[in-house]
């Protein structure tokens, strides 16, 4: 029982185990921390809005985004995924959810920003309904940790729409 | 002890998140900085709705290695539920068509064997080097022969 192999052996599974539980209860810290994020989001031009010579509508527009994310940084929060997504409803589908921008925040320091920004993703449906459209845009975020557990949450800003016609 | 301990809890990690394989290994900078190779990603499969934002794996037919990247765009149809997905990977300039089959534009819920949930730094790099260098594999088997045969209780 005490042979240097029995010794190497018990000490490994101790270490892994402890290791594990730390990261377990690192993980279990984010969720008593307090959060109140804040974002505005304002349109400040639709430069472009077409349809694609065979199907689809396109939109391409200028963004301008304000929001303060600094409080969803812990000790264990290793950066934070943030993106814009115009989200409406068309005849054909219940939902539609388009990317227009993202970004990675690595610290605290940089997470309360405003930038004025075109849509970094095309805007593209599904076929012709975008003509005065209503639509929400949504800015999300994702947490993630240094180790552990992923949150994720969301605002949603409603009231948007696209002009009548094409321009 | 430690060998049965661990196939015991991957047995159960199977059973809990429902999916076919419960952890996955980071192997491409594609997601970086957030994940890096090495990485190892805890996945969890239900049958919520794929929504944008959320970090998936998915399996496209002719590749036999997972992705994982984030999804960015969905169309769910009204009357059948079923969904068009477009994913990208955070640090890829492009999104993921270029990695789709030929002639596929959007990915589907079949194609999509889990969501990431959680996540451990590091502790992958043990199967990358396992599987790049089989050698390391033959050696740790051997050792592990070694011991088993040399105790005596």
């Amino acid at each position: 029982m005490h042979s240097f192999g029995y010794r190497a052996n018990a000490l490994f599974t101790f270490s892994v185990t402890a290791l594990a539980f730390i990261c377990a209860i690192a993980s279990l810290s984010d969720n008593f921390s307090d959060q109140n994020p804040s974002a505005e989001i304002q349109i400040l031009n639709i430069n472009r809005f077409k349809k694609q010579s065979y199907e689809n509508d396109e939109v391409s527009l200028t963004l301008d985004i304000t929001a303060d994310l600094q409080s969803l940084f812990t000790w264990n929060t290793k950066q934070v995924f943030a993106f814009v997504a115009a989200e409406y409803e068309t005849p054909k589908n219940s939902l539609n959810q388009v990317s227009l921008w993202d970004a990675i925040i690595p610290d605290k320091e940089h997470a309360k920003f405003r930038i004025q920004t075109s849509n970094k993703y095309r805007f593209i449906d599904q076929g012709h309904n975008l003509r005065g459209k209503e639509f929400n845009l949504t800015l999300h975020w994702h947490v993630m940790p240094k180790t552990g557990k992923m949150f994720a949450d969301k605002i949603v800003m409603p009231g948007y729409s696209l002009p009548d016609a094409y321009k | 002890m430690i060998v049965t301990s661990s196939l015991i809890i991957w047995k159960a990690l199977i059973c809990v998140t429902g999916s076919e394989s419960p952890v996955v290994v980071v192997l491409s900078e594609s997601m970086e900085p957030g994940f890096q190779r090495g990485d190892i990603l805890f996945l969890h499969m239900s049958k919520d709705p794929i929504r944008a934002g959320e970090i998936v794996v998915f399996n496209i037919d002719g590749r036999d290695i997972p992705i994982v990247h984030r999804v960015i765009k969905v169309h769910e149809r009204k009357n059948t539920g079923e969904v068009d997905v477009l994913t990208k990977g955070d640090n890829n300039p492009g999104d993921d068509r270029l990695l789709y089959a030929k002639g596929q534009v959007w990915l589907h819920r079949h194609h999509i064997m889990g969501r990431s949930v959680g996540f451990l730094p590091y502790v992958g790099w043990v199967t990358i080097i396992m599987t790049e260098k089989p050698i390391i594999k033959y050696i740790l088997i051997g050792a592990l022969g070694l011991l088993v045969i040399s105790s005596r209780d």
